[in-house]
């Protein structure tokens, strides 16, 4: 049986340089922006004590849900034994580590003391969901790390099903997590749900895909690798299930909450009156992130419609992150009902955010890690397939 | 001087405290005040009890509060810190109008002692919850999980702190009921404030002792909880609402 | 070559070692709440057990309070703890070991009124 062959990109044309200087600027851009905010204090950012988390928050919380979702590629290879999705697997679990790590990079320098990350890492308060995170993060890369191992080393290829199987789990287990974040706040209504967790769990399917889709179709190109159009048809038809399941997700969210009467305040503000946070939503969030995407992929078969959708699905996930976080929190915690309420703190009034650009910058920067972490390390392993030409050999 | 010797005279002035202050006080019931080498107690709860029906325009609790504890503005309602507010209400439908000062809740189940990763913000023994600094790596989780937004996040570099109450860049704060007052059998400033200058409204104590006034009010009075619905347990109670 | 650059070496860092020796004046109080030997080895395992004994268990014993050790060490000149001559900054600076607590900590020593312990 032929095996699969895999190759370093060549990394030494001009394009590839001048990419890795792009990415290097952005970065650099970021760590500036850093600077700036930690040496100053937050107060030159946009955020304030009403929304204490925006932009590099909406930006960390897409890459780390997209880097659980993008393994979900060599899940189904090693876990659920498709073997036309083995040859993809090791630039799925190389996306993991990188979208996380950029997810993490910005998430740790937006930190009030991110000297302290080290105090992060050593004291836990077990209940907080979000030293479980810390913990599950950590754990996800040494796991992720051993599953590469695993298909790297071919005397380990044997237990590529057990390392796979261990990451599909503990990155559900994640995800739950980051989404629990928000669903375990008991306080705010736009939060405190079950649904969360769920609705985490399908959007890092949609988000990871998307990635995953325009990662491999760019990298493909633009090293002259052949990209069967079976492979294709396989990812595209995936990716709206998993748009369809996200915008399913998010319905029964909204109708549930439209049935409450104590829910149609909050409901009234992000479907009807919240202004940016509605707009967001409908244009956002529905349209671009899930009606034009399922129009894409399946009333057309060209790539160019496939790579349109997968921008269309990242788009609209920053978007629906966006109004999730910040459009969350602009809304005002109903401590009195059926009070108006006012105070010097912003009480009972929608808070004003506007990102500022030390926080798209980190933000930015920290997808810029991300691509710039994936290239190098193309470069450096044989993470892609010569060919994923229709009828190759399909086993590693 | 070894450990051994300073263990040993450690506990010699904690008997010696002890003994001296025995006679003020009994074994169930402690007084208010504690001596520097007591550690704070889980028989004590410390509360507030508020009747926003004498609270009007002043706000002589929010100047106090910020004088004594070194929260000073900078000109930045949206980022500058409060430890306590003033907040005004308006009936929706019969436009009845009342305020009221909204500080840290102490709850008995603080939500934003759930939610702190490393375990910076805690609950002391006698029910004050307070930031540990040292701990705090400022991810502001805290103040998002508050029902109450009683937390503020630093958001500037600070100076002329006082002694009493140090506050840092970077790092959530939220009232501390003036627990350096309070640990040396003292009343919150706020407190003092509003039964020197203001309407008389607040009074502070112990919630478990039932010979303090705060518990027998408590007793014989109407009281609220805001959002007893979350079932927090807040050591904040107010009569009015 | 190699002779010349070990000597320059040598005589640089000899400089630079002598350059700025901490400097600083204890201007008040007999002695320390321990021996000083004790005390410049093991301060910050002093501060960092008590802290945590203050903050979390609300023990405020007076000997070991970070306001007791800034208000005997504190430059009567300038008032603080930190700055060039400084009690606690002139030996850090020395060693290069940056300290935080006074990123929250005020350096002053306390006002004395009458309601003071």
């Amino acid at each position: 049986m032929a095996s699969i062959q895999y190759r370093e990109i060549e990394g030494r044309s001009g394009a590839y340089l001048a990419l890795l200087g792009v990415l290097g600027a952005l970065i650099l851009a970021g760590l500036g922006a850093t600077w700036y905010m930690e040496h100053n204090g937050h107060h030159v950012t946009g955020m304030s004590n009403r929304i204490v988390w925006g932009m590099p928050h909406v930006f960390a919380i897409f890459l780390i849900v997209a880097a659980s979702g993008v393994l979900n590629v060599a899940s189904i290879a090693s876990v659920f034994g498709r073997e036309l999705y083995k040859p993809l697997a090791r630039l799925s679990g190389l996306l993991a580590v990188t979208l996380l790590a950029g997810g993490l990079a910005v998430l740790v320098l937006d930190l009030g003391r991110p000297e302290r990350l080290i105090v992060a890492m050593t004291h836990y308060n077990f209940k907080s969901i979000f030293a479980w995170n810390i913990f599950l993060y950590t754990g996800f890369f040494a796991i992720v790390a051993l599953y590469l191992w695993s298909m790297f080393e071919r005397r380990m290829n044997g237990y590529t099903g057990r390392a796979g199987l261990l990451a599909f789990v503990w990155r559900l287990v994640l995800t739950t997590g980051t989404g629990s974040i928000f669903g375990f706040l008991v306080a705010r209504e736009p939060y405190n749900s079950a649904l969360l967790a769920p609705l985490f769990i399908i959007m890092s399917f949609s988000f990871g895909l998307a990635i995953f889709v325009l990662v491999l179709m760019a990298a493909c190109r633009w090293t002259g690798r052949p990209l069967g159009d079976v492979v294709l048809r396989r990812l595209r038809n995936l990716l709206g299930v998993f748009v369809a399941a996200v915008l399913y997700f998010v319905a029964i969210q909204h109708l549930t909450n439209l049935y409450s009467a104590r829910q149609h305040d909050v409901e009234r503000f992000f479907l009807l009156d919240g202004g940016i946070y509605t707009a967001l939503f409908w244009l956002g969030q529905v349209l671009v992130g899930g009606v034009l995407p399922l129009a894409l992929l399946f009333g057309s078969a060209s790539r160019r419609t496939l790579a349109a959708a997968a921008v269309a699905v990242i788009v609209g996930g920053l978007a629906q992150l966006y109004v999730l976080i910040i459009g969350g929190q602009a809304y005002p915690q109903a401590m009195f009902p059926e009070k108006d309420v006012a105070s010097s703190f912003f009480d009972g009034v929608v808070a004003s955010y506007t990102p500022s650009l030390p926080e798209v910058a980190l933000g930015v920067g920290g997808v810029a890690l991300a691509l710039a972490l994936t290239a190098v390390a193309l470069k450096v392993l044989p993470f892609l397939p010569q060919s994923l030409a229709d009828g190759q050999p399909r086993s590693a | 001087m070894n450990p051994d010797r300073r263990e040993f005279l450690g506990w010699g002035a904690a008997a010696a405290a002890g003994a001296a202050l025995a006679p003020g006080f009994r074994l169930i019931e402690l007084a208010q005040a504690r001596s520097p080498q007591e550690a704070a107690s889980k028989l004590q709860r410390w509360g507030l009890l508020i009747d926003i029906t004498r609270c009007g325009e002043c706000d002589a609790c929010v100047t106090a509060c910020h004088e004594e504890n070194g929260v000073t503005g900078h000109g930045r309602p949206e980022t500058d810190a409060q430890w306590i507010r003033k907040v005004s209400l308006r009936d929706k439908r019969t436009g009845y109008a009342q305020t009221l000062p909204l500080m840290c809740q102490h709850c008995e189940h603080p939500p934003c002692v759930d939610v702190c990763p490393t375990g910076a913000s805690f609950k002391r023994d006698d029910g004050i919850v307070l930031v540990d600094k040292h701990t705090c790596i400022g991810c502001r989780y805290c103040v998002l999980a508050c029902p109450y937004g009683a937390r503020s996040f630093v958001h500037e570099a600070t100076s002329g702190q006082k002694p009493d109450v140090p506050r840092g860049k970077g790092t959530v704060e939220s009232c501390t009921l003036c627990v350096h007052r309070v640990d040396r059998g003292d009343t919150p400033a706020c407190v003092e404030a509003c039964n020197k200058d203001g309407g008389k409204a607040m009074a502070f104590g112990d919630l478990n002792d039932r010979d303090s006034a705060i518990h027998k009010r408590l007793r014989a009075e109407p009281s609220s909880q805001i959002r007893a619905d979350l079932a927090l347990n807040t050591g904040v109670r107010y009569q009015g609402l | 070559m190699t002779r010349l650059a070990a000597a320059l070496l040598a005589a640089v860092l000899t400089l630079a070692a002598h350059a700025e020796a901490p400097r600083f004046k204890i201007e008040r109080g007999e002695a320390c709440v321990a021996p000083v030997a004790e005390m410049r080895r093991d301060h910050m395992k002093m501060l960092f057990h008590q802290r945590d004994r203050t903050l979390r268990q609300g023990l405020r014993e007076p000997r070991f309070s970070l306001k007791g050790c800034v208000d005997c060490h504190a430059s009567q000149k300038t008032g603080s703890v930190l700055g060039k001559e400084g009690f606690c900054s002139s030996c850090h600076q020395y060693a290069a070991v940056s300290i935080d607590c006074f990123e929250c900590h005020s350096p002053h020593p306390q006002k004395r009124t009458a309601a003071r312990p």
